[in-house]
């Protein structure tokens, strides 16, 4: 059971204080925060212990969400029901951060009144939690020059508004009662984390895909949903692959809600969304790539001069020419002890630069469309450099977005709400994969 | 944190909050109360506004209501006077036909932590119970628990213990597994809630219909159910089987500690509830939560110790992603050294190579231990990798692989040939003291085998005026002892200087010790001094050998799906392989002690001889019952103390503090409770019974000591030191 919960933001402030028990003192706060800064980078800090009260936490949106008690509770429980809580706030407040916490603290206090009653868990679901809670939430909009671009010349409806604003989802799901009354709308998510790990001549060592199905409803109720998937999903290796276009999963895992009498023969997956963001479906792929990986990198890495390293990267981006991947980061290590670098990068929008905090050089790159080739030259000065620094330089890691893509191929086919469904929704369906981790060597 | 100025804050509000014209503006009147709020999750004591919010809880606006009410609950115990006078507009609420307003007010009233509320809250408690919202009985069973909690000392009262276990049958789902905590909290005591067959088939039939939360929360409680025959134990496994793929990451973990637990005669069904979870498991280690991901891995660890081949077809799940945190990365490294096999050696180990030139140097030097571990079975194929680190020159690099040649050379001594060729090559950029104790343990021990050891010596001692760690000087004053027994020639005079500047101008006292142990020692002459200083050149017990052992389920199920796996202390009892054997270069002085003993012709041996119990080889279980069903009692005792009241692990360490090994016991509170015990010394064979059959008389352990060959001297000796380690257990708890 939970002694106490309290969100902290990372300066330490007291954002949101709550004791269920009585049995610890209200300086735990401070004891927690001490013991968490004072932990250096290597121990673990998910679980630590004074005297005989125990904190949990966990860091998300630069908060500290942290649960203390005396008994000794399944981990798994706690950090899931924080993370929870994490989730909840931001489909209440239509974000998680400091400020968004500060703005809607009676809101949260609120919500951790029902979740939680004498240090035990009640509900967390949102069907339940909407009809206690009454607090509105509270937002900022910062003016934004990004609204007023989509409105067309004349005002008249352009081609960019039939896409959603990536923003367009982080908005608190209850504030449909205000004067956004109108936006019935349900987004759909497919988001695919990549991680691989590749060898020097572009071997895959491996890869492997997370993915999930998210919903976020805006919808106050809605009726059953019908997601259709692939037709041709394969779920397990053992099966045997053909030539056809079939998208594989190693497995698959599904909300408890989801209804699968259609999943096996349609691939149809059956849902009644409650309001706010839920995970629908997770799936793997492990040890394989059904595309070919998005990014190839040719280094060259030479001495120069006596105390200079040339470093010639060469990246190709193998996506098809209509995809474009954004927010590409290429980290490269370099030796110890490097002072200055120069650049010559193929356009301006690119930028590079040497941290010698972390003895790497990042270069960034905004757009990189599907099949160009991007090459770039640093010149880095390495006083008192030695044949065996060139062995520091390597493995390259990358980070990037590829928005419109999913890697395994996976696509909704089709997205219906039942006919009973009264008023009007939009319904958006997006796709997104993300670098987990992409190192080359 | 105390505001500067927060006395005129208060004072302020107190104004605003009892202005009329506020009172009379709905919206500025809560605006006052949000910042009372807000001024107090921040740590500013507002209190002296109880009054104010007192008054300000009459209102139909539920919002302000449940923020006044959280105020009261706050500071009730600061001002119980002035709760009491909230308590009637509560009890009144208590009484609304809203549901929301009913449940809201009864929550926030059993909340009020100070003495002398329960005379208030027990009558609308009780009505709560019977309400037709499930919402209020929710409340209302929980509102039991809480007046328990208030009044710890007060007779339980039968009939709301009955109620709630008639609430087990309620239809709401949270009401049933409210009524399950309330009753462990009210009965406590006695052992917590009962769970017999009826009520165990019921939550299992009800299992269904809870949320997550539940589920979990009722696999845990089944825990302390056991079922009756075999056909009932399976009957509950089948219903249970599909929670062990739940998408729930604590509804997983808590059914499979409930598998684990139940089929605890039957390792055939843990095997399969193992493989069963693996992949949920795994999904957790993937999480996008780094925290859960941190469990999983953790959990991970503890399955492996059983089952050490379950996770090595997906090595490639624990490989790090560099963005990861590296208390992540660490246990990744951790749970990769174990699952190395024949198929994936090469790409484990390629991975690990790549980790060795990481940014962060800590993470560059557990990466080279872990190859160092990974090089006790595939020696070649590690020194490579090592051999070629040291070919970057970087400090941290370097200090961290002569540390673990140093270890690789305890451990498998059949790798020291290539460690002595490749040495010589690190002498150079050796610089903090840690990496020179290793070095000069290499030279010392292995001197012969490197050629150029009495030079390298030579530089150290050279320098030892610049030297400022006392440990690497005694590390040097042992290497060059030992040098100077395998190549006197080369090592005479340097010892001599070495000895001379120790002991005539050293000041720390450590060094100086051992500097004159060594002078006396050397005095004695030659072979004497050969006896005590060479010891074992590597591991003897041999642990490469006997390889990895197996654990049972059993030793690490209790602790599975608590904190314990997450908590760094439980690090150490992970890795005992690595942890207990002793690191041979610090312990120069242990490795004098024992041999000295034996060789100093100064200490007569006394008849009264000093008895020094030890464990010796394991007796097996089989082993143990033949012997103690042959021999005759030699002594029975009563001691004065009762059965030690701690956890059975820790029971076991503090035995085997004082050398006496525990073959097995009763588990948990069930009586009689037994212990069987053994050790040795003094050339005999010692076992015993601990015995504690009456929990009512205090001091009524029994133990029963049989021995082979008789020797009472021994046994006294056993008693004592039985009977002091059990005091020390009954002070401690």
């Amino acid at each position: 059971m939970i002694s106490q919960i309290f969100i902290l933001s990372s300066k330490g402030d007291h954002l949101i204080y709550k004791d269920f028990r009585g049995e610890a003192s209200k300086d735990s706060i401070n004891v927690f925060y001490e013991m968490v800064t004072a932990l250096s980078g290597d121990q673990p800090p998910v679980v630590m212990t004074h005297k005989d009260l125990h904190f949990i936490h966990i860091r998300q949106g630069g908060l500290y969400l942290v649960a203390s008690t005396k008994t000794n509770p399944s981990p798994f429980t706690i950090i899931e029901f924080l993370n929870r809580l994490a989730a909840l706030t931001k489909d209440y407040c239509g974000s998680l951060s400091e400020k968004s916490v500060r703005m809607n603290f009676a809101l949260i206090y609120e919500l951790l009144d029902e979740m939680v009653d004498f240090g035990y868990i009640q509900t967390t679901s949102t069907d339940m939690l909407k009809n206690f809670i009454q607090t509105e939430a509270v937002t900022s909009k910062p003016f934004s020059l990004f609204d007023l671009s989509n409105v067309g010349l004349f005002g008249a409806e352009t081609q960019q508004s039939k896409v959603a604003p990536s923003v367009a989802a982080s908005r608190p799901i209850m504030s449909s009662r205000g004067e956004q009354g109108g936006k019935n709308e349900i987004f759909v998510d497919v988001i695919e984390r990549l991680s691989v790990v590749m060898g020097s001549k572009g071997v895959l060592m491996k890869a492997d895909i997370q993915g999930e199905i998210r919903i976020k409803c805006f919808l106050p109720s809605c009726s059953e949903m019908r997601i259709g998937l692939n037709e041709e999903l394969n779920i397990g290796k053992s099966q045997l692959k053909g030539y056809s276009s079939a998208v594989c999963v190693d497995e698959c895992r599904f909300h408890q809600a989801v209804n699968l009498d259609e999943f096996d023969t349609f691939r149809i997956l059956k849902v009644c969304p409650s309001q706010g963001e839920q995970t629908v479906m997770q799936y793997q792929l492990c040890d394989e790539l059904p595309c070919p990986p998005p990014f190839q990198l040719f280094p060259s890495v030479e001495k120069d001069y006596v105390n200079r390293v040339l470093i010639f990267l060469k990246l190709r981006c193998d996506l098809p020419p209509k995809s474009t991947a954004l927010n590409v980061s290429v980290t490269v290590p370099v030796p110890k002890g490097a002072i200055s670098m120069s650049q010559e990068l193929s356009s301006p929008d690119q930028t590079a630069e040497l941290q010698p905090k972390n003895k790497a050089l990042l270069w960034e790159i905004p757009r990189f469309p599907g099949g160009a080739q991007l090459s770039a030259l640093f010149k880095v000065d390495v006083p008192g450099l030695s044949s065996a620094s060139l062995l520091e330089v390597g493995p390259v890691s990358m980070s990037f977005e590829l928005p419109k893509q999913t890697c395994t191929g996976l696509q909704i086919r089709f997205l219906r709400l039942s006919p009973t469904q009264t008023g009007l929704s939009q319904r958006w369906v997006r796709y997104v994969t993300h670098s987990d981790s992409y190192t080359i060597h | 944190m105390p505001y500067f100025g927060s006395e005129e804050t208060v004072k302020e509000l107190k104004r605003a909050l009892s202005n009329p014209n506020v009172q009379a503006d709905r919206l500025r009147y809560k605006n006052y109360i949000t910042r009372v709020i807000r001024y107090m999750t921040q740590g500013l004591d507002v209190s002296s506004l109880f009054m104010d919010m007192v008054k300000a809880s009459a209102t139909v606006d539920i919002v302000q209501k449940k923020l006044v009410y959280l105020y009261m609950c706050t500071y009730a115990s600061d001002k119980p006077d002035l709760a009491l006078l909230a308590i009637n507009t509560l009890r009144k609420d208590c009484a609304d036909p809203n549901p929301m307003v009913r449940g809201l007010a009864l929550r926030n009233m059993c909340n009020f932590r100070m003495p002398g509320i329960s005379e208030y809250i027990e009558q609308p408690i009780v009505a709560g119970l019977r309400d037709k919202a499930s919402y209020v009985r929710r409340v209302a069973v929980m509102g039991c628990a809480k007046m328990q909690s208030l009044q710890p000392n007060i007779e339980i009262d039968p009939s709301i213990v009955n109620e709630l276990y008639a609430l087990l049958r309620d239809p709401d789902p949270v009401v049933v597994v409210n009524c399950l905590r309330a009753l462990e909290e009210i009965l406590k005591d006695e052992g917590g809630v009962v769970i017999n067959k009826p009520i165990a088939h019921h939550l299992l039939n009800r299992m269904k219909d809870l949320d997550s939360w539940g589920q979990s929360e009722v696999l845990t409680f089944l825990l302390r159910y056991r079922p009756r025959s075999d056909d009932e134990l399976f009957d509950i496994l089948s219903l249970l089987d599909a929670f062990l793929q739940s998408a729930h990451a604590h509804v997983a973990v808590a059914t499979l500690r409930l598998f684990l637990h139940l089929a605890a005669t039957h390792p055939a069904v843990q095997a399969d509830a193992l493989q069963h979870t693996s992949s949920p498991l795994l999904t957790m280690c993937g999480s996008i939560s780094r925290e859960l991901r941190f469990a999983g891995l953790c959990h991970v660890q503890q399955v492996m110790r059983s089952q050490p081949g379950l996770f090595a077809p997906h090595y490639k799940r624990f490989f790090c992603a560099y963005s990861e945190p590296s208390y992540i990365k660490f246990r990744k490294m951790e749970i990769l050294v174990e699952l190395v096999n024949d198929e994936n050696v090469t790409l484990v180990l390629e991975e690990l190579r790549s980790y060795c030139t990481d940014v962060s140097p800590e993470l560059a030097q557990v990466a080279i231990a872990a190859i160092g571990r990974i090089a006790r079975t595939y020696s070649e194929k590690c020194l490579n990798i090592l051999t070629g680190l040291l070919a970057l020159k970087q400090e941290h690099i370097t200090s961290a692989v002569i540390q673990t040649f140093r270890d690789l050379v305890w451990f498998c001594p059949q790798s020291t040939a290539a460690v002595c060729q490749t040495v010589e090559a690190c002498v150079d950029c050796t610089q903090d003291s840690e990496a020179k104790q290793a070095l000069l343990w290499l030279l010392g021990e292995h001197g012969e085998r490197i050629s150029s050891a009495p030079y390298v010596l030579e530089v150290y001692i050279d320098g030892l005026k610049t030297e400022l760690s006392s440990s690497v000087k005694m590390e040097l004053l042992t290497a060059a002892v030992k040098m100077f027994l395998c190549r006197p020639a080369e090592t005479q005079d340097m010892l001599g200087r070495l000895l001379h500047h120790c002991i005539e101008e050293e000041s720390d006292m450590c060094v100086r010790d051992r500097a004159l142990l060594y002078h006396r020692l050397l005095q004695r002459g030659v072979e004497q001094t050969r006896k005590v200083v060479m010891g074992p050149k590597s591991d003897p017990s041999m642990s490469v050998l006997t390889g990895h052992q197996q654990e049972p389920v059993s030793q690490w199920v209790s602790n599975f799906n608590t904190l314990g796996p997450l908590s760094a202390q439980d690090l150490c009892f992970q890795t005992p392989l690595i942890a207990l054997p002793e690191q041979p270069s610090n312990n120069a002085e242990e490795e004098l002690l024992p041999v000295s003993k034996d060789v100093s012709p100064f200490i007569p041996t006394d008849d009264q001889e000093e008895l020094n119990l030890y464990l010796g080889p394991p007796l097996s279980h089989e082993a143990f019952e033949r012997t103690w069903l042959d021999l005759e009692v030699q002594h029975r005792e009563t001691l004065s103390y009762t059965r030690p009241r701690i956890t059975p692990d820790a029971l076991q360490a503090a035995l085997q503090l004082a050398k006496i090994q525990t073959l097995a016991f009763t588990p948990g509170d069930t009586l009689p409770w037994k212990a069987y015990l053994y050790t040795r010394g003094n050339r005999t064979l010692i076992l015993a019974e601990l015995l504690w059959e009456d929990p009512d008389i205090e001091g009524s352990l029994v133990v029963t000591v049989k021995q082979q060959p008789p020797n009472q001297h021994a046994l006294r000796g056993f008693v004592s030191t039985l009977s002091s380690v059990l005091q020390t257990l009954d002070i401690d708890s």
